[in-house]
């Protein structure tokens, strides 16, 4: 582990005990600030851990925001389906799986220019997910699902965290091993940096390019469906209002590192779950108007990135085609 | 073979179109909707009577100035999304003048649609210096102030700009602040001209003046620009603020050249997504200004025939949406027309 992230995980981790120490001088509930944390951090982990990774070997995915929104409704509709939260999870897994196996596929085979595909993807999801909500359900407005449906968080000694959000803080751990540790992470590096050379050297570039959009699809989608059936409880067209972008946010500032991606994403779900519990403390919700309460991770997002940019280092072939000359 | 050169954008273009309402078709099946039915009404509502052709032609008013927004980032190499919420302030700009200020009748227009283009153009400038000053990826901080400004925009229509008594939106633009309009009975007015004109005002800088030249140069090839003196931040500029202007004038054509509304809803939901519209309309234009307002003509007429759609067959009319995002993903494809040619040798 180099320094800086060092330096950077107990900045963060010294900030956040400080805040938290703040938080309780005026007078919020800091536990009920850490459980909203851990929430709004999930999706955020999840997407970001898995652009991370296929970032890496060279598949830019702009398309979060697209594949959060339509997890989330199919999540709920799986759910439903099965009559199980978790299979709801997993139908939200494979959707996304299916987005990012298809944005695998056109980047590597069909040299699509990967932010457009990426746009593409979040403006069907615009268009696509008020016809889902009034094709499954007849109805464009919110949906809300029987409560029995929700994914039940655990009881745990720093409050109720969902079993969602601790896949997340592992899939952050083992992304980094993933990468660093082992013979298919340092494929991935290679197909990112030098994909003429790993193919020389015998790695099918396509296979590991569409492989990790896949496997970050999958993770994106776990994101997109947790957020109704771990969280809200229900499921509007609005549901993941940016968070796609914040994770995107979260990868730029990680440098593409799970681990600090992991960091990055427990800071806006702080500045979030912050937001929460100002929006709904007496004494501040009169004076405040909500809509500001309301920018505060958007704002959170544009300073952090503002602040930490510049000493990031992406991929050489990260975003660009590879054929065999 | 030479006039099929010349036609391949239009060609390319065309066939994402066809793939988009394909795909979109399935996915009609898959949910037990009868595709044929709701194209049929897509294209009767779209070009059925001389209304409907004038309706499609107000629908393109807002989307061929936001794509310009986003064909400007792209000539410029910046993936600009901004022009949602850069749309959101214009309107906002466009309101404050035309509802609340008293001034005599062809200044007022004028006015009103200058504010529309400052205020777009001021929630730029943040993105625009970030991205010069600290590499901050525009998309990222694009979508960031889209977030703030939907936020920002409602707070502001709801305490500053409301209707007293009718809490759903804004005060209306005062007559003397209103575009005429063209047919009566139609919601097409004269702001189109004004659209127009500023399409082939950012046609002829980018391509007869040396400021757009370099603007081009900077976006096609930056060391070669750097060679030739140009200035890449001074081009990321321009580009972000006139993307802005743009934007702004998109919002204010809703307030001031819309009829029956006149004002913004607080839900913002007159104006919202045709920011986003207008990436779609730019590709299908191949973020060429002239090009935009052909494509913004083309996609007008699914949006106004998307209503009929949803009347008629029971599909959402955000559908026409979702196909503007797979028209995006199929002309993100550069090898697209090669694939179609040949699959059809075959």
């Amino acid at each position: 582990m180099s320094q800086q992230r060092i330096f950077w995980i107990i900045a963060i981790i010294i900030i956040a005990g400080l805040a938290f120490y703040g938080i309780e001088i005026a007078g919020l509930k800091p536990l009920s600030i850490l459980e909203a944390t851990f929430l709004a951090m999930t999706p955020l982990v999840l997407a970001a851990v898995g652009e991370c990774i296929n970032e890496k070997a060279g598949v830019v995915n702009i398309g979060l925001e697209g594949i959060l929104l339509i997890t989330s409704v199919l999540g709920v509709y799986g759910a439903e389906l099965f009559g199980n939260g978790w299979g709801g999870l997993l139908f939200g897994v494979l959707i996304g799986a299916l987005i990012g196996l298809f944005m695998g596929l056109i980047s590597v085979y069909a040299k699509a220019a990967q932010v457009v595909a990426g746009m593409g993807i979040n403006i069907f999801a615009l268009g696509f997910v008020p016809f889902l909500l009034r094709a499954i359900w007849a109805f464009p407005g919110i949906h809300l699902f029987p409560r029995t449906l929700m994914v039940q968080p655990l009881p745990t000694p720093i409050g109720r965290i969902n079993p969602v959000t601790i896949i997340a803080i592992a899939t952050a751990v083992l992304g980094s091993l993933l990468l660093h540790r082992t013979v298919l992470g340092f494929r991935i590096k290679a197909c990112g940096e030098r994909p003429e050379a790993a193919d020389v050297a015998g790695i099918r570039v396509d296979l590991i390019r569409v492989f990790t959009a896949t496997l970050g699809g999958a993770l994106c989608g776990l994101g997109g469906a947790f957020m109704p059936l771990g969280w809200f409880g229900g499921v509007v067209k609005e549901i993941s209002a940016g968070r796609g972008f914040i994770a995107l946010a979260c990868v730029v500032f990680a440098g593409l590192e799970p681990l600090l991606a992991l960091a990055a994403a427990f800071i806006f779900g702080f500045a979030e779950g912050f937001a929460y519990a100002v929006a709904i403390t007496p004494g501040v919700k009169e004076v405040i108007p909500f809509y500001f309460v309301h920018m505060i991770p958007y704002v959170t997002t544009l300073l952090v990135v503002t602040i930490a940019i510049g000493q990031r280092r992406f991929p050489a072939a990260s975003g660009l085609p590879y054929s065999r000359e | 073979m030479r006039w099929l050169r010349a036609l391949r954008p239009i060609l390319e273009s065309l066939s994402a179109i066809i793939v988009g309402l394909i795909v979109g078709s399935i996915l009609m099946v898959f949910f037990k909707y009868q595709p044929l039915k709701a194209y049929a009404a897509l294209f009767k509502g779209a070009f059925g009577s001389t209304g409907d052709i004038l309706e499609t032609l107000a629908f393109s008013v807002p989307i061929m100035l936001t794509a310009i927004t986003f064909a400007l980032g792209v000539r410029t190499g910046l993936f600009n999304i901004g022009a949602e919420g850069q749309m959101y302030l214009g309107a906002i700009g466009a309101v404050a003048v035309a509802g609340l200020l008293h001034l005599p009748p062809v200044i007022h227009v004028l006015a009103a649609t200058l504010a529309g283009m400052v205020a777009g153009a001021l929630w730029s400038v943040i993105p625009a210096l970030l991205k010069v000053w600290r590499g901050v990826h525009e998309v990222i901080s694009t979508i960031m102030f889209n977030w703030i400004a939907y936020h920002f925009s409602i707070y502001l229509a709801i305490y500053f700009l409301a209707q007293p008594g009718r809490a759903e939106r804004t005060v209306p633009a005062l007559p003397t602040a209103r575009y005429p309009v063209l047919v009566e009975g139609s919601t097409l007015t004269a702001v189109i001209f004004v659209a127009w004109a500023f399409c082939l005002f950012v046609y002829f800088y980018l391509w007869g003046t040396r400021a757009g030249y370099e603007l081009r140069l900077v976006g096609e090839n930056p060391h070669a620009a750097r060679y030739a003196g140009a200035s890449a931040k001074k081009a990321i500029l321009i580009s972000f603020l006139l993307g802005g202007v743009a934007a702004g004038l998109a919002g204010a054509s809703q307030i001031i050249g819309r009829p029956p509304a006149w004002s913004l809803y607080a839900t913002l939901g007159n104006v919202s997504s045709l920011g986003f519209d207008g990436i779609g309309v730019a590709l299908i234009g191949r973020n060429h200004p002239l090009g935009g307002i052909l494509a913004a003509i083309l996609y007008g007429a699914l949006a106004h025939g998307g209503r009929y759609m949803e009347y008629q067959a029971g599909v959402d009319s955000e559908m026409v949406r979702a196909i503007n995002g797979i028209i995006i993903v199929a002309l993100s494809i550069p090898e697209l027309w090669a694939i179609i040619k040949r699959s059809i040798k075959r």
